[in-house]
């Protein structure tokens, strides 16, 4: 048991600090809420050279072949700063699905590019269902030809589709709801694919996307065709730990946030931060941060080791979907009327929870796994 | 980091599961240790782990322990809680004996420390009194220096085992002028000595645990002070960290749950299925799972950062309002799964688990006031974690 972090963690998170301090401030969060595009690619090329998109990308295909641990405590910090643009569907959802399934060629090409900066990804799974189970996907097919294959349907809750690339889309291919799906690695510069925009109220970029017969070739099927439901059990593994660490860094920087400003905001004559009432508050506060990070820590470390992370990524998105969203709660109520202006920051990441408490599972499909996992 | 114990580790634990399963008696499922049963049980078992080695094996070796690790030793817990095997004095081998080994004397820990690692006596504490409970540093219990040693005269509350201590250590004060920090030591003395009175104090659960220990001219030696004379109330502080890492906790809810697990899966619920089957039933198996994992990996955090020589404050707070909780949480639980018979304590006819969680509903209201209330474990978050300013 080593709760610490390694020096080349410890590296990772100051570096990152002082980066997104700099370059990605609540100023350039909002700018870019307003944004057509969502991001500029000023700071998407740096976030390739600092080699953050290809963080687990392997040495061989040019990434920094670091462990998913690594990635974590990246994203506990691009998840207090907010970071704009698709790279949590880049560096942890499009480098995972390539890791866990891409073929030799699919691998040596897609993520070179995407270590690189070259290519950006999104997934695009959910249709009218919603949920996040192989039965829910029933409306996009795909119908195979000579040469390659016919998509039709239509996709929503992209995240990020409208920025990506390159789409990973899963399609029913077979009858049998867990063995008939395949993942297709289709470029969203197809003429036949459309985006519009869904007004999220927290600026999380979703698309719906639509496919009108397009046609894509063999070699762009990810994986096993009908195979995947499998890819995608595991890939959601990754999407909701790297969730836990973007809530976990989030809900230490809506501390952070608070006590600075408890201490600093004086009624009666005293610190507000010096009366019982305000420090309870507070002490719940830290003590869901810190139980929260490490159970976030703990899933990453178990999915980066190769382990059966089953239960314990069920365990911190159960958790983290309930206490980082009563974090910002707190905070709020720490914060009185201020914090309930358009004016002052706290909204970005209260706005941000709802999306990130949903994504990969909520509280109630996590406590789902665990009560099976306990065989009741 | 790495979220796994080592293969030594993992392989003492394996040793810890098989010896305790040879000891302990074929479907062993705890005891009331405040029961007469309970205390023997509690003296046969601290004697066969003394045997063993393990009774104070996070002690040094000079002073009859093992000098085992802080992981090893948390591995260690975690089996006896999970075993539910008595024994252990946590007053003597958690908080008096490192105390010693810090703030004591050579002769006093030559002459008190190898009798607890051999398991011959029992310690109890003297802290609270009467009007002095989270406001510790009001104590009144007086000291007085004489020309051969001291002499006390007070009273100290909630000494847990009191009536069965041989020795106890305690907080009296030695200042009547200093600030109310400053005028406080840190004193050991032999329950023995005259003057020492032991009153039950019989607790809502039906229970004795509890007492107050009167102080009537007690004459104690020179040698009853531990460390420097007024400097008590920072030595008593050391000894608190240490008793905040709260590992057993989670290790005794893991085991609850999985006791009642097995109950829901027999027990039908009113619609005539078992109550594993109902969703409110399962989602609350699953809140739980969450809360003793919160638990558990906290107070992970608090031993590892003891491993690395820093002094947890803030966290071993926060593992004590958690796992103390938790203990709470599973209690209700647990007699909310009996339905009906959920009201049915011990003894009695027709008890499911023989009554065993409406009476720890009772014994559990005491955890979040013991040894720190939640109220004042989260003030010391506030000012010492987070350095927010003291009201």
């Amino acid at each position: 048991m080593d709760i610490g972090l390694s020096e080349t963690q410890q590296l990772i998170r100051n570096s990152a600090r002082e980066f997104l301090e700099e370059n990605c401030d609540t100023q350039y969060v909002r700018a870019m809420e307003e944004d057509e595009v969502g991001h500029t690619d000023e700071l998407w090329n740096q976030l390739a050279e600092l080699g953050w998109l290809g963080l687990t990308v392997p040495e061989e295909y040019g990434g920094a072949g670091m462990t998913f641990s690594e990635l974590a405590i990246l994203l506990e910090e691009t998840g207090a700063a907010m970071l704009p643009g698709p790279f949590f569907s880049t560096a942890v959802i499009g480098a995972e699905a390539l890791k866990l399934a891409g073929s030799d060629d699919q691998k040596s090409d897609l993520l070179a590019k995407l270590a690189d900066g070259k290519l950006k990804t999104a997934l695009a799974f959910h249709e009218s269902g919603a949920a996040w189970s192989a039965e829910s996907v029933s409306e996009m097919t795909a119908t195979e030809t000579e040469d390659g294959w016919i998509l039709n349907g239509e996709k929503r809750f992209v995240q990020d589709g409208a920025a990506a690339d390159m789409l990973i889309v899963a399609a029913r291919t077979g009858e049998e709801a867990e063995h008939g799906l395949t993942l297709f690695l289709v470029e969203t510069d197809n003429a036949n694919v459309d985006s519009r925009e869904l007004k999220t109220t927290s600026s999380d970029r979703m698309s719906v996307m639509s496919f009108g017969e397009v046609s894509v070739p063999k070699a762009s099927v990810l994986g096993e065709v009908n195979g995947g439901w499998q890819i995608l059990e595991k890939l959601f593994q990754y999407g909701a730990a790297g969730k836990c660490a973007e809530m976990a860094g989030a809900g230490q920087k809506m501390l952070d946030t608070t006590v600075d400003y408890v201490q600093n905001r004086v009624q009666f004559g005293r610190s507000i931060g010096s009366f019982q009432a305000i420090q309870h508050h507070a002490a719940d506060m830290a003590i869901e941060v810190q139980a929260g990070r490490q159970l976030a820590r703990q899933a990453a470390w178990f999915l980066g080791e190769g382990l059966d992370a089953t239960r314990q990524v069920a365990l911190a998105k159960a958790y983290l979907s309930e206490a980082y969203p009563r974090i910002c709660a707190t905070a709020h109520q720490c914060h009185g009327a201020i914090g309930y202006t358009h004016e002052y920051d706290l909204h970005l990441w209260t706005r941000r929870a709802t999306g990130q408490r949903l994504a990969f599972g909520d509280t109630k499909q996590h406590q789902g796994t665990l009560t099976e996992s306990a065989g009741l | 980091m790495r979220y796994a114990f080592t293969p030594e580790e993992e392989e003492f634990r394996a040793e810890v599961r098989d010896w305790l399963k040879e000891q302990l008696p074929d479907d062993w499922n705890g005891i009331d240790e405040d029961s007469l049963e309970g205390w023997n049980m509690s003296r046969l078992m601290r004697a066969k782990l003394a045997d063993k080695g393990w009774l104070t094996l996070a002690w040094p070796t000079e002073y009859g322990g093992q000098g085992a690790s802080f992981m090893k030793q948390v591995v260690f817990n975690e089996e006896m809680s999970f075993a539910r095997c008595p024994g252990i004095d946590g007053s003597a081998i958690k908080m008096l004996g490192p105390t010693l080994m810090i703030h004591g004397s050579e002769e006093q820990r030559r002459t008190l420390l190898p009798p607890v690692a051999r398991g011959e006596v029992e310690w109890c504490q003297g802290y609270s009194e009467p009007d002095s409970g989270s406001d510790l540093a009001s104590l009144q219990l007086r000291v007085d220096e004489t020309d051969d040693g001291w002499v006390v005269n007070g009273s100290k509350i909630w000494t847990s085992m009191a009536h069965r201590a041989d020795w106890i250590f305690f907080l009296g004060r030695t200042n009547q002028n200093a600030a109310k920090h400053r005028g406080i030591s840190f004193f050991v003395a032999d329950m023995r000595t005259p003057g020492i009175e032991v009153r039950p104090i019989v607790n809502m659960a039906g229970s004795h645990h509890f007492n107050q220990t009167i102080f009537e001219d007690v004459h104690i030696p020179k040698d009853a002070l531990v460390g420097e004379r007024d400097r008590g109330w920072y030595i008593g502080a050391t000894l608190l960290d240490f008793e905040r890492s709260g590992v057993q906790y989670s290790a005794n809810g893991r085991r609850i749950l999985s006791e009642l697990t097995d109950f829901a899966r027999e027990q039908v619920g009113s619609d005539g299925r078992p109550m594993s089957e109902d969703p409110q039933v399962r989602k609350q198996f699953a809140e739980l799972d969450v809360d003793i994992e919160c638990a558990r990996l906290v107070a992970y955090e608090v031993a590892w950062m003891q491993s690395v020589g820093q002094v947890p404050n803030k966290e071993s707070s926060a593992s004590k309002i958690l796992g103390t909780q938790l203990m709470q949480k599973l209690a209700r639980f647990g007699t909310e799964l009996g339905g009906m018979y959920g009201m049915l304590g011990p003894g009695s006819e027709y008890a499911p688990i023989d009554g065993k969680y409406p009476k720890m509903q009772l014994t559990s209201v005491s955890s979040t006031i013991a040894a720190g209330t939640t109220e004042i474990n989260k003030g010391i978050i506030a000012s010492r974690g987070l350095g927010l300013p003291r009201g």
